[in-house]
Formats: structure tokens, C-alpha cells, sequence
């Protein structure tokens, strides 16, 4: 039948009227059609006579004003079948039709299982707790995946690791080539921004000139790195997890180990070293692009002249401001990729679980990256570089 | 049987996906209450014909009725509706695994009946207790077994009272325990909601037990082969048929040596 929805305020045109019979027996009386899409009695009405009727020793049915019915009938049935399994009362099957008959002594053939698995804690101290736990959890697991990527680059250095070079042409061209466009429109942009404000405030007191020392240092020491983890954590961090995690969910990685071939090794070492090798040359890419659109609006909003702008860029920068930007790239790098594979391979077997460790990549590799700047910004200012 | 009591009728049906040609020229009819397998080897086309009658793919050529009416060229909301009327329980379950066993049953039943949350809630407890999963409601679909998913699948296949119910491949991966419950579920779920039941499979467990009828379809012409009882087929003149129904073996090949 084709369900239609049942129209509000209509009186209740399917019936279920209880009494106790005296014989310590109570009749369950059914009329009219007991569709879904009539209005039907509630269940409160069974509860409330069950409640108010201690010694009732047995359930029967007169149907004989029963016309037509679906599963509404079954669900109200199998209701009073679970009332009376509490009640300690005998629920006379034989007294129902065939059809509805069947039907519930399918429902209640298996009994019920399955219950408590959301046993958690209540209360705020236990969910704290629970949440301290999942938490240390987590970061052995990070600890330990770190570990594992360490031993397979020192196998790879041994040249003992086994991947395809294949993939990790690939991966490169994925991650490095094909990521030029959005690092430079976002580096660009970022440089633009830095030129603008540097201009404004710089303006004041007559050294718009120094706009190319506060891009070209800013740019070089900071936002390239930066800026190119963020984008990749998005782009190529997320993209692993997505792919690795849809292999899980294939099983894919269970046929690499039942192969005896290390996940870890075929799969991320492949996308680490490629990440490695490619974040400082996207770092590099996007100081030049950022610095270029400081000079954009230096060039644009002020009198410097190109020569100008090139000479005080040029005079600001030097090797270890360069390298350090250059050497935190690496790092980001490796943030990007690790986490990127890690929330992959621990992904949950299910689509919803591909999305969330997406998700969680992306999350976890930005906040590791602006974690790992800061340790950065203090280990420099210690050792004076 | 009358041809009145044909919930379905396949008409001059070609299957294709673009030039490449499935099967062409299916013609048949499944009668109210029966339970109709479509067999044959793997990659016959029985999937591609089952989506055919629940009307994800458009037939290159030919006519699928339901119920009398043109299924197959009926206009998008039309369709709808008699869609309402099938229940599929598809190889793998496809239980939407963002959420729990309960809620992908609720789901179609919320929107099409437009009954409160807490009856809904009671219907599917209901489904899955039908099919032997009473509890498991608050469960999600990665936290339950293969077989277990296919059981709740056809629990959400089951939500809507459907008068057809699709089953494609339901022993696929279960062990020959579950595979026979399911079979029994299958009967079941005939005799208890007066449903039609349509079935791809090549287990022949399955075929001998439950089918009423079957329809044969032969990879090799690309065409249809008999239609009958699993008795009728294992006894017809088609060697391929006997040959399917016998794992790979002609018996009248082996009983003349």
C-alpha cells in the first residue's frame, strides 16, 4: 500500500479496548483498520490498566472487529507481548490470527540481546575521565606511528625499505607540481595583505620603505612555511587520509599484512619522503610569489621604486633567516604526512569513518603545525638565530 | 496462474550500458506471492536486472509494468510511489553507516508515514526483532557482523510493509547456517506479509529451497533461458541450465559414461 500521513485531528478510528474478564484474564478487544496511516489507540491505555490491575494472570485478543492492519497491529502486539514478559502474565498467541500470529512469533523467536553497549559513565567525572583516557590513548598511538616511520626511513636510507618508486613519483607530482596554483594564489594573496598593512602603519611615520623588510622577513621566516602547511594539510593531508582510510575500509591494508608487506612502508614511507622532498621547495615558491605581492602593493600605495624594493629586500634577507624557514618546512612536512596516513590506517571500517578521519587530518595536522611554530619561534629566540 | 495476478511484467527488456549489450529480449512475469529467482553465471547480468526492476537503471529498449502500469517509463513522481511499495535489501545490507541500526530503519518510515518518533521507535524495534536483532538497535552498523548487517538490512528492507521485496545475492559471504536462516526469513517474510519475492542468486542451497520459479539467464547468447520450478529447470532440455544447476557437471553427460 502506498502510505499517506494521517490527518491531525481526526478521532481515532482504530480501537483497543482492555477489560479483565474475571477469571483473572484480561480481553484485548481490536476494531477498525489498524494501519499506519489511522489514527490509533496509544499504548498508554495497556499500560495504565496493567498498572492499575495487579492480578491479571493472563492476556487473550477478540479480533473479530479487526479489519484490515499492518505493522501498527505488530508493533502494538509485540508491546503488550514485552509488558506481559514483565508482568509475569500469560500472553495467549492462539487467540490472535494467523497473519499477526506469525508475524510475532518471529519477532519474539530470538530474544532480545545487545543491550548496554553505551555503558559509559554518567556522570561529568567519569566522561572526563573517559576523555583523559582516549586522550593518552591517542598520543601512544601517535608515538608509536612516529616510531614505526622512523624505522622505515632508516630502512629506506638503507635502501632495505619496500615501496614502489612508482607511487612516489606520483605522489610528488600530486603533492608538489600540482599544488603550485592554490600555494601561489594563497601566498600571493598573503604577501598582498602583509604589503598593505606594512604600508598603512609604516606610512605614518614616513618609512613606507621598510614595507620589503616586514614582507620579505615575515614571508621567508613564517608565513611561507606556514601557509604551505596549511594549505596541504587541507589538500594532500586530508587527500591521504581519505585514501588510506578507503583502503581500510576495503581491506585493503589487511591484504598488505596478511602479504607480510608493512603498511607503513608501502603506503606512508612513499608519501612522508614525498612531502619531505616537496614542502621546502613549495616553502621557497612561496616566499618568492608572497614577496612578489608585498611588492605588488609596496610598489602600488607608496613612491619606492622597484630597484628600491628589491635593494631593501635583498639587504633584510639573509641564509639562516631563509633556512630557517626553509628547515621548519621539513617538519611541517612530516606533521602533514604522518598524521595525514596515521588518522587513515586508524580509520573506523565504515564510510562515516573515512569522513571523520578527514576531518580529524586536517584538524590535528593545522594544530600540530601552529604547535610546532611556536616551539620553533622560542628554540630560536634561545639560541639567538 | 491468472495473467490478472502478474505484479510483474518484463516486455522485450534489452539491458545495455552504452553500445555493450547485457542481455536482450527478457520477457517474463512474476506472479503476486511468489518467490522468483533470477539465476545464472556471474556477470549474466542478474544484478543489472534487478536494478533494472527497481528502476535505477532505464532499460535500453523494451518495458518493465508493475502492477499493470508502466513502470519503467513512469514519470519521476510516479515512480516514487511505487517505489514506496518494494523493499531491497542489497548484497552487502547498504546500511547508511552514520547511523545506527534503529535510526536507518526510522529513517524511510519518518519520512513517508509521518507517525510520531516514539511510534517509530516501536516499529523499529518491531523490524529488527523480526529478524532476529532484538536489542541491537542502538548499534552501528561497523559494530555488528557481515550476516548481522545483512539481517538488519532487511530489517530497513521490511520498514514499509512492502508488497515486492528485492533480494540481491543474500548468501553472499554467510556461512551455510545464516545462509539457510536468511532463507527461512525470506519464506517467512512471504507468508506472514503476503509479499512478492524476487531474488538474484547462484546459491543453489537457496534456489532449491525457497524458489518457486526461475528465470535463467545465459551469458553466452545473451538471452534468456527457461523459466520454472528449480525441478523443471534441472530437468529441461538446456544444457547450460543443467550444467549451472549441477556445479559445472552435465549429469546426462556423466550418467551416458
Amino acid at each position: 500500500m502506498v502510505w499517506k500521513k494521517p490527518k491531525a485531528g481526526v478521532e481515532i478510528t482504530a480501537t483497543a479496548h482492555i477489560a479483565a474478564s474475571g477469571d483473572g484474564a484480561a480481553v484485548l478487544c481490536f476494531s477498525g483498520d489498524w494501519l499506519l496511516s489511522e489514527r490509533r489507540s496509544p499504548f498508554s491505555k495497556i499500560e495504565r490498566f496493567f498498572a492499575g490491575n495487579g492480578g491479571i494472570s493472563k492476556l487473550t485478543f477478540d479480533t473479530s472487529s479487526l479489519a484490515k492492519y499492518d505493522s501498527a497491529l505488530i508493533s502494538f502486539l509485540f508491546r503488550c507481548y514485552e509488558i506481559c514478559a514483565q508482568k509475569n502474565v500469560k500472553f495467549d498467541m492462539d487467540s490472535l490470527p494467523a497473519g499477526p500470529r506469525s508475524l510475532l512469533e518471529l519477532a519474539v523467536a530470538v530474544p532480545e540481546a545487545g543491550k548496554g553497549k553505551k555503558g559509559e559513565s554518567g556522570n561529568i567525572i567519569g566522561k572526563l575521565g573517559s576523555t583523559a583516557i582516549d586522550a593518552l590513548d591517542t598520543f601512544k598511538a601517535q608515538a608509536t606511528f612516529v616510531g614505526l616511520v622512523t624505522i622505515a626511513l632508516y630502512e629506506a636510507l638503507r635502501r632495505r625499505a619496500r615501496y614502489r618508486v612508482s607511487d612516489l613519483l606520483l605522489i610528488i607530482q600530486k603533492s608538489g607540481p600540482e599544488a603550485l596554483p592554490i600555494v601561489a594564489l594563497i601566498s600571493f594573496l598573503v604577501g598582498l595583505i602583509l604589503g598593505f598593512v606594512g604600508v598603512i602603519q609604516l606610512a605614518k611615520y614616513g618609512s613606507e620603505i621598510f614595507v620589503a623588510d616586514l614582507v620579505g622577513i615575515a614571508m621567508v621566516r613564517e608565513m611561507g612555511a606556514i601557509m604551505v602547511g596549511i594549505v596541504m594539510s587541507g589538500r594532500t593531508g586530508a587527500a591521504f587520509a581519505a585514501e588510506i582510510g578507503s583502503m581500510k575500509v576495503n581491506e585493503e591494508i589487511s591484504a598488505f599484512r596478511t602479504f607480510g608487506i608493512s603498511p607503513v612502508e608501502f603506503l606512508v614511507l612513499p608519501r612522508v619522503l614525498a612531502l619531505i622532498l616537496m614542502f621546502p621547495l613549495l616553502t621557497i615558491f612561496a616566499d618568492l610569489i608572497g614577496m612578489l605581492g608585498g611588492m605588488a602593493i609596496g610598489l602600488g600605495l607608496s613612491d619606492i621604486s622597484y630597484e628600491q624594493y628589491a635593494n631593501r629586500t635583498y639587504a633584510a634577507l639573509n641564509l639562516v633567516q631563509i633556512s630557517t624557514g626553509i628547515g621548519k618546512s621539513v617538519v611541517f612536512g612530516l606533521i602533514v604526512a604522518c598524521i595525514g596516513c596515521q588518522r587513515g590506517l586508524e580509520c573506523e571500517n565504515s564510510s562515516a569513518g573515512v569522513g571523520m578521519a578527514t576531518t580529524s587530518s586536517v584538524v590535528q595536522s593545522i594544530t600540530w603545525i601552529i604547535v610546532a611554530d611556536a616551539i620553533f619561534a622560542v628554540a630560536f629566540t634561545i639560541f639567538d638565530i | 496462474m491468472s495473467a490478472s495476478e502478474d505484479i510483474f511484467k518484463v516486455e522485450n527488456l534489452t539491458m545495455a550500458y552504452g553500445d555493450y549489450v547485457v542481455m536482450r529480449d527478457l520477457n517474463f512475469s512474476v506472479s503476486k506471492g511468489e518467490i522468483f529467482f533470477i539465476i545464472g553465471g556471474s556477470g549474466c547480468g542478474k544484478s543489472t536486472l534487478l536494478r533494472h526492476m527497481i528502476g535505477l537503471i532505464k532499460p535500453a529498449s523494451g518495458t518493465i509494468y508493475f502492477r499493470g502500469e508502466n513502470f519503467s517509463g513512469a514519470p519521476q513522481d510516479k515512480k516514487t510511489e511505487m517505489l514506496r511499495q518494494f523493499g531491497v535489501l542489497y548484497q552487502g545490507g547498504a546500511l547508511w553507516s552514520s547511523m545506527t541500526l534503529s535510526e536507518n530503519i526510522m529513517l524511510p518510515i519518518r519520512e513517508f508515514t509521518g507517525i510520531t518518533k516514539k511510534e517509530a521507535v516501536d516499529l523499529a524495534d518491531l523490524k529488527l526483532a523480526l529478524v532476529g536483532l532484538n536489542g541491537f538497535g542502538s548499534f552501528y552498523p561497523s559494530e555488528i557482523s557481515g550476516g548481522m548487517c545483512k539481517r538488519a538490512g532487511l530489517a530497513r528492507a521490511i520498514a514499509l510493509d512492502p508488497q515486492v521485496l528485492f533480494f540481491d545475492e543474500p548468501s553472499a559471504g554467510l556461512d551455510p547456517v545464516s545462509s539457510h536462516r536468511l532463507d527461512e526469513l525470506i519464506v517467512q517474510m512471504r507468508d506472514s506479509l503476503g509479499a512478492t519475492v524476487i531474488v538474484v542468486s547462484h546459491e543453489l542451497a537457496s534456489i532449491f529451497d525457497i524458489a518457486d520459479r526461475a528465470i535463467f539467464l545465459d551469458t553466452s547468447s545473451k538471452s534468456q533461458g527457461p523459466i520454472g520450478s528449480p525441478r523443471q529447470l534441472l530437468d529441461c532440455d538446456d544444457k547450460n541450465v543443467r550444467v549451472f544447476l549441477n556445479r559445472g557437471v552435465d549429469p546426462r553427460r556423466r550418467d551416458n559414461k
